[in-house]
């Protein structure tokens, strides 16, 4: 498939982009660049394909699969908030095995870096997939979606207990190779979210993803009833950013070196700019993909801007630098004087 | 292929209850079939408003220094499409187009029936100009709640054979629903298919008819979609595979012109219990 973007390449009269190493690591996974889909806003990368390379960006994270085809919930499925969306999709997807047959192999053959996001009903189809996956070759890493907030029995969220968290992921360390980085797909809707991350690092994840959507709903006031078929949903989109924000910063606090893949509303290369500063290696593009198809590549190119404008050559110097002391940031203000009187 | 594009605002004029907005759209405009669709970025890059709006491509031009540009019919009914009708001449807009799959041409000239309801007779210009360059016999019948919601009958009635018009209060044409007339159109043309564009129920009425009459439907849907490309999965409603087996399919990507006889129409809005990965007992 061809690429079509119009405006190729620099628009005429801006800047060429600064040199800056743009490559990460989770564990032991490198990626030459830090922005990747965030699963279930990207499909399986084909479609998106069309508006920009997606071999440029460090991984396509793929929509959650499970071990059967699932047809989802009921439409309607979405409503517009305000700097967001709600939806109740219900993990549709046409389970592993087509999966693996179709969506997989043509990311293989395509050249493009895969985290493969899995989703299932038990701790028991967790084990399973990753079993399933163990042997195909094109997976660079597993994201374990343990918090998707569409479920009908809100006590399956896994993500929700600390204790039901760790066992997926045991489940699906035991079934994966050694060497495979296992990350593990947060709740926001937790009192404490540090406590979850400790749960699943103990549990063997490599590293964690945050967040997935936070639990909302919209009553339409029409009809006066919900408007989601599934009533409840999750909300997503700049209107959730601070929370994502706040996680990856709270996490990052605790643990100085897990891997964290941050996200939650990243619209510009300035808002990807702000996990990275709070901790986040790697950042996801979800519903901005919605808004504007193309805006993985192009919040990549902003947010090398961005840390080029701060002075940074490699993209891991910016890595928690947040986090800093207070005092080491007001020195480093004097020295540009920034200081008026 | 489908293309982004920075297109640009040419003009938004009143059409009775609807605006008409006329675009640039480089790449898109060249490309589009009857049926194709266009999303359109709203409120701009710092939008409170994320999801892009879906419209029906009404007509496509090649106007010298603008390249290509296509008119899209717009129906106020939120915030989005208030902030879209109020664009200004050379305002920019975020296109992506076309996208979807179009109506199917016949291959032979057989007579054909095409039924809009509101502003849903969009895309049946240019499907008229093609079937009648086909050699198709084209009638088209439009429907709406009132005179002021139907849109193009001037425009119609110059590309069709016969145009007929109903409106619910009587305010012009047959007082009555589209299918209240299709059947005697068709008896009278003799019609293989039948194209129509317009609200669900009217889309489920007319495949009915069409199906007791052994001609085909070829049905454009309108459902709610956030992306438009294929990714989100929203759009979705339950569709009849050649297998047999029931789908919960894309109006964007699969849809949004579907077979009339494949739409399981009574079930929109549902799962049908026999859905492919249907939920078991207790849901999901």
């Amino acid at each position: 498939m061809t690429r079509a973007l119009i405006s190729h390449g620099p628009m005429p009269g801006s800047t060429p982009v600064p040199d800056v190493d743009m490559g990460t690591t989770l564990g032991s996974l490198s990626l030459p660049a830090p922005i990747l889909t965030a699963s279930g806003c990207a499909a399986a990368g084909r479609e998106l394909d069309q508006f920009f390379d997606i071999t440029k960006i460090g991984a396509i994270v793929t929509k959650s699969v499970m071990l059967q085809p699932r047809s989802g919930r009921a439409t309607p499925r979405m409503a517009e908030t305000p700097s967001g969306m709600l939806n109740s999709i219900g993990l549709q997807g046409p389970g592993i095995e087509k999966f693996i047959e179709q969506d997989l192999a043509w990311l293989e053959e395509r050249g493009a870096r895969v985290i493969v996001s899995i989703a299932g009903d038990t701790v028991e189809d967790y084990g399973k997939l990753a079993a399933r996956l163990r042997t195909v070759r094109s997976v660079a890493a597993l994201e374990v979606n343990i918090s998707c907030p569409n479920v009908a029995d809100r006590g399956q969220v896994f993500a929700c207990r600390a204790s039901s968290a760790a066992e997926v992921v045991s489940a699906v360390r035991r079934h994966s190779d050694p060497r495979m980085p296992i990350i593990a797909k947060l709740s926001p809707d937790v009192t404490d979210i540090v406590e979850i991350t400790d749960s699943v690092v103990r549990a063997g994840a490599t590293g964690v993803s945050v967040i997935n959507t936070v639990l909302g709903m919209v009553i339409n006031t029409d009809t006066m009833r919900p408007h989601l078929a599934g009533v409840t949903g999750g909300l997503s989109g700049p209107a959730i950013r601070p929370v994502a924000v706040r996680c990856v910063w709270q996490i990052r606090q605790a643990f100085p070196d897990l891997p964290i893949i941050g996200m939650g509303g990243v619209r510009n290369g300035l808002d990807a700019l702000e996990f990275v500063l709070a901790g986040a290696n790697a950042v996801s593009v979800g519903t901005s993909v919605f808004h504007d198809p193309s805006a993985p590549a192009r919040i990549q190119e902003e947010l090398q801007r961005a840390l080029g404008d701060r002075g940074f050559r490699r993209l891991a110097d910016a890595v928690s630098y947040a986090h800093r002391s207070a005092d080491v940031a007001r020195e480093a203000d004097d020295e540009f004087d920034f200081i008026s009187e | 292929m489908t293309v982004q594009v920075k297109g640009q605002v040419l003009d938004v004029r009143r059409a009775g209850a609807y605006h008409v907005l006329s675009l640039t759209a480089p790449g898109i405009s060249e490309k589009a079939k009857p049926g194709h669709f266009v999303t359109l970025g709203i409120g701009g890059e710092e939008s409170s408003m994320l999801l892009r709006r879906a419209f029906a491509i009404h007509q496509v031009h090649s106007r010298g220094v603008y390249g290509g540009t296509l008119d899209i019919v717009v129906g106020v009914h939120g915030k989005g499409t208030r902030w879209l009708v109020d664009r200004r001449r050379h305002d920019p807009i975020d296109i992506v187009g076309p996208l979807g799959r179009p109506f199917v041409l016949p291959k032979e000239s057989v007579a054909t029936v095409l039924v809009g309801g509101g502003y849903g007779s969009a895309p049946l210009f240019m499907l008229a100009e093609q079937l009648r360059e086909r050699g198709c016999r084209v009638d088209v019948v439009l429907g709406a709640a009132t005179e002021e919601r139907l849109f193009g009958s001037l425009e119609l009635k110059r590309l069709a054979s016969t145009l007929t018009i109903t409106t619910d209060d009587g305010s012009l044409g047959h007082r009555g629903r589209v299918t209240d007339v299709l059947p005697g159109l068709m008896e009278a043309n003799d019609a293989g298919v039948v194209y129509a564009c317009g609200p669900m129920p009217m889309l489920q009425r007319v495949a009915e008819i069409a199906a007791e009459r052994q001609a085909y439907s070829q049905c454009a849907v309108e459902e709610a979609m956030a992306c438009g490309v294929g990714v989100c999965m929203t759009c979705v409603l339950p569709v009849i595979g050649e297998d047999g087996v029931t789908r919960m399919l894309r109006s964007c990507t699969e849809g949004p012109v579907f077979r009339g006889d494949r739409v399981r129409w009574s079930d929109v809005g549902t799962v049908p219990a026999d859905t492919l990965g249907a939920p078991v007992a207790g849901g999901h």
